[in-house]
C-alpha cells in the first residue's frame, strides 16, 4: 500500500452512451516514471482528469497517493501536482509572482515560497528573470519552468499531461532530466506522450486503445513480446487495428 | 486565506496589466454619463414656452414669473387665446403651453379652485412628457406655497399630450446608466476573464488544486465588485458636478443597492461563462443576455409604461427594471426602504437565485 503511489482497480467512466475509459486497471509504484500513452481520443485525458479529481468515475475506483479518489478528493489534491496540455503559468504575470501565486495556493509559507523559488530558478538558470513576464520567455523555458512550479509543493505524485508538445529536442532532453531528477527524489510521475522515443525513458509503460489498456510493461518487456525493435513498431502495430 | 489573498492579488495583476481594457473600463462610465447627460439634457433647457392668457391678472403674472425665473422656459408668445396655439405647435415655435382659464386668479382667490391646460409636443414623447412633468411641477411649487401662505386653494392642471408620463425629470438616466455600467463591469467583465482561464488552459490548474470552488469563484469576481463600485460611484459623481443630479435619500441604501445588483450581474457573468469556452462567445452571451435588456427593457432610456403589453411582462424578469426603479426612488424621490421593500425583495431573491444557480453551474463542471 504505501509503496502504490497510484492504483486503479476497473477504473471507468462513461459519457452518456460513450464510453471514454473501460475498466483500466494498473498500479504506479512510488518513485516510479510512469508512461501514459495512447493514440489522440484514446481516454488518456479522461483518465487523468479522473486520477486529478476533476471527474468523477462511473464506475470502478482509484487511490492516489494512498487516497481515494472519489471520497477524499481534497486530500488527494493536496498531494499531487498537475501540468496540463496547454500552458499552466499566466501569461501576464512574471515569473515571480507565478511562483507565490501557486506557492500560496497550496498553503506555503512566504519564506518557504522565496527559498523554492530561489533554488528552482538557479537550477533552471532562470535567475535573471525572477522580474520578468513569463510571456517574454522562450516555450522551452516556460515547460521547464511549469513543471517546476507544479513540484513546487513537493507532491508525491505528479500528472504531466503531454508535457513537451511543440519543444525543440534539446529542452525535451533537459526536461526528461528533470523528470528523472523529480522521481529520484521519491517524486512518482505520471507522464502522458505522444513521442515515442520518450515512451523508452519510462520505467514502465501502459497502452491505452479506445479506452482501454491494452498494452503494460517496461518498454524492454513489451518490445521483446511483441517481437519489435522499438515502441513506435509496437505502438503502431496496436493502435492501427482499431483505427 | 494564503492562497486567496494570493488569487486576489493575481486577478489585480491581470487587471492592471491589461492597460487598454482598464482604460476603457475607467472611461466608460465618464464617457457615458456624458454622453447620455448631455443628449438628454439639452431637450430640456431652453423650452420654448407658449402662453394663452385671455385676462391677465396679479395672480396669473406671477405664475408666469415663475416659469421664466427657472431658467429653464423661454416665453416665445402670449396669446389672447388658444386658437394661434396650433400654428405654433405646427412651426415648431413652441414645444409647451399653458392655458389659463379667464379669469383665472379671481377663481382662485373666490372659490379656491381655478383650472390650467398644459399643453405638450408629444412627437418627441420622452421629452414631451419630461417637459410637460416640468410644467406640472412649477405650477404644484406655486400651489404649494400661496396654500401656505393663504389657505386652502386648488389649481387644477389638466395635462393634454398623447402619451403616458412618468413622473421624473430627466436626471431619470443615471439610475439605467449605472445599471448599464454595472452590466459592463460585472457581467461582461466577468464572464470574460473566467473563460480567458478555460481557453489558456490555467482553469484546470485551479481546479486541480486544493483551492474550494468558492475560493476560485470569489478570487476572480471579487475584483470586478471593486471595479464595479468604483464605476457606480463614478457615475453618481460625475452627474452630480456634471448635471447637479441630486442623490435626495440615503447614499448609503443607494450603494447597498448597488452592492445587490452587482451581485446579480456577476452571477450572470459566471453562468454565462459555465456556458461557453470562449471569450468571443462570452462577449456575445453577456451583450444578449445583460446589456441589450438593460438598455431596452429596464426603463432606463423607453418608458415601460409605453411598451406593449407582452414586453411590459417580460420586463419583470430584467433585473436592471427593478434596479432602476429603485434608484430612482431613492434619488429622485428620496425615498427609503419604508416604499421601496418590495423591489429591493424582487433585487434581492434574483440575486439570490441566480448566485445558487451560478455557484451550482461552476461546480458542475468540477464533476
Amino acid at each position: 500500500m504505501t509503496d502504490l503511489a497510484i492504483q486503479a482497480r476497473d477504473l471507468t467512466r462513461a459519457f452518456d452512451d460513450f464510453v471514454a475509459v473501460d475498466r483500466i486497471t494498473f498500479d504506479v509504484r512510488a518513485g516510479e516514471v510512469f508512461g501514459f500513452l495512447g493514440a489522440n481520443g484514446a481516454g488518456k485525458t479522461t483518465a487523468i482528469r479522473m486520477l486529478t479529481g476533476l471527474l468523477k468515475p462511473t464506475a470502478g475506483q482509484a487511490t492516489v497517493a494512498g487516497h481515494d479518489i472519489a471520497r477524499d478528493t481534497e486530500a488527494v489534491k493536496r498531494d499531487i501536482g498537475y501540468m496540463s496540455q496547454r500552458f499552466s503559468l499566466y501569461d501576464d504575470l512574471t515569473v515571480r509572482e507565478n511562483v507565490r501565486l501557486y506557492g500560496g495556493i497550496y498553503d506555503l509559507s512566504r519564506s518557504e515560497i522565496d527559498e523554492r523559488m530561489r533554488q528552482m530558478l538557479s537550477r533552471l538558470g532562470l535567475e535573471h528573470a525572477e522580474k520578468e513576464l513569463v510571456s517574454a520567455l522562450p516555450l522551452g523555458w516556460k515547460q521547464k519552468l511549469a513543471f517546476s512550479v507544479a513540484l513546487l509543493h513537493h507532491p508525491r505524485v505528479v500528472f504531466l499531461d503531454e508535457p513537451t508538445s511543440g519543444v525543440d529536442p534539446i529542452t525535451r532532453r533537459q526536461f526528461w532530466e528533470m523528470i528523472y531528477e523529480a522521481a529520484h527524489a521519491g517524486t512518482t510521475v505520471l507522464v502522458t506522450t505522444h513521442y515515442m522515443d520518450e515512451a523508452e525513458y519510462c520505467d514502465r509503460i501502459s497502452i491505452m486503445v479506445a479506452g482501454r489498456i491494452e498494452a503494460m510493461g517496461t518498454p524492454r518487456e513489451l518490445k521483446e513480446q511483441a517481437g519489435v525493435s522499438s515502441i513506435d513498431e509496437f505502438f503502431v502495430s496496436l493502435a492501427r487495428p482499431q483505427q | 486565506m494564503n492562497a486567496l489573498w494570493g488569487l486576489l492579488r493575481k486577478e489585480a495583476y491581470h487587471i492592471l496589466r491589461d492597460r487598454r481594457t482598464l482604460a476603457v473600463l475607467v472611461l466608460l462610465p465618464i464617457v457615458q454619463v456624458l454622453l447620455f447627460g448631455f443628449s438628454i439634457r439639452t431637450d430640456v433647457k431652453n423650452v420654448r414656452l407658449a402662453i394663452v392668457d385671455p385676462a391677465p391678472d396679479a395672480t396669473t403674472l406671477e405664475l408666469r414669473n415663475r416659469f421664466t425665473a427657472t431658467g429653464t422656459f423661454r416665453t416665445v408668445a402670449v396669446l389672447q387665446n388658444e386658437r394661434d396655439l396650433d400654428r405654433l405647435f405646427q412651426t415648431d415655435t413652441a414645444q409647451v403651453a399653458i392655458v389659463f382659464e379667464p379669469g383665472f386668479g379671481s377663481r382662485l382667490v373666490a372659490g379656491g379652485v381655478a383650472q390650467l391646460l398644459i399643453i405638450a409636443d408629444a412627437t418627441e414623447p420622452n421629452s414631451g412628457a419630461a417637459r410637460q412633468n416640468f410644467v406640472t411641477a412649477v405650477v404644484q411649487r406655486y400651489e404649494l406655497e400661496q396654500r401656505q401662505r393663504s389657505g386652502a386653494i386648488r389649481i387644477l392642471p389638466e395635462a393634454r399630450a398623447r402619451f403616458n408620463p412618468t413622473r421624473e425629470s430627466t436626471n431619470l438616466f443615471v439610475p439605467g446608466l449605472m445599471a448599464l455600467v454595472l452590466n459592463i463591469i460585472a457581467a461582461l467583465m466577468t464572464a470574460l476573464s473566467l473563460t480567458r482561464e478555460k481557453e489558456t488552459g490555467t482553469m484546470e490548474v485551479l481546479l486541480v488544486s486544493p483551492l474550494r470552488p468558492w475560493q476560485i469563484i470569489v478570487g476572480k469576481v471579487a475584483p470586478y465588485m471593486l471595479i464595479g463600485f468604483v464605476g457606480v460611484l463614478t457615475v453618481l459623481i460625475e452627474a452630480r458636478l456634471v448635471f447637479g443630479v441630486p442623490i435626495r435619500g440615503s447614499l448609503l441604501l443607494l450603494l447597498a443597492e448597488g452592492g445587490l445588483f452587482i451581485l446579480v450581474a456577476l452571477s450572470m457573468g459566471i453562468l454565462i461563462s459555465a456556458r461557453t469556452s470562449s471569450q468571443r462567445v462570452a462577449m456575445m452571451g453577456a451583450m444578449l443576455a445583460t446589456m441589450l435588456p438593460t438598455q431596452m427593457l429596464s426603463g432606463f432610456i423607453f418608458p415601460i409604461e409605453s411598451m406593449p403589453r407582452v414586453l411590459q411582462v417580460i420586463a419583470n424578469i430584467v433585473p436592471a427594471k427593478w434596479f432602476v426603479l429603485i434608484a430612482r426612488g431613492i434619488m429622485l424621490k428620496g425615498v427609503g426602504l419604508a416604499y421601496l421593500w418590495q423591489e429591493t425583495l424582487v433585487l434581492a431573491g434574483m440575486a439570490a437565485l441566480l448566485l445558487v444557480a451560478s455557484t451550482r453551474s461552476f461546480k458542475v463542471r468540477l464533476q
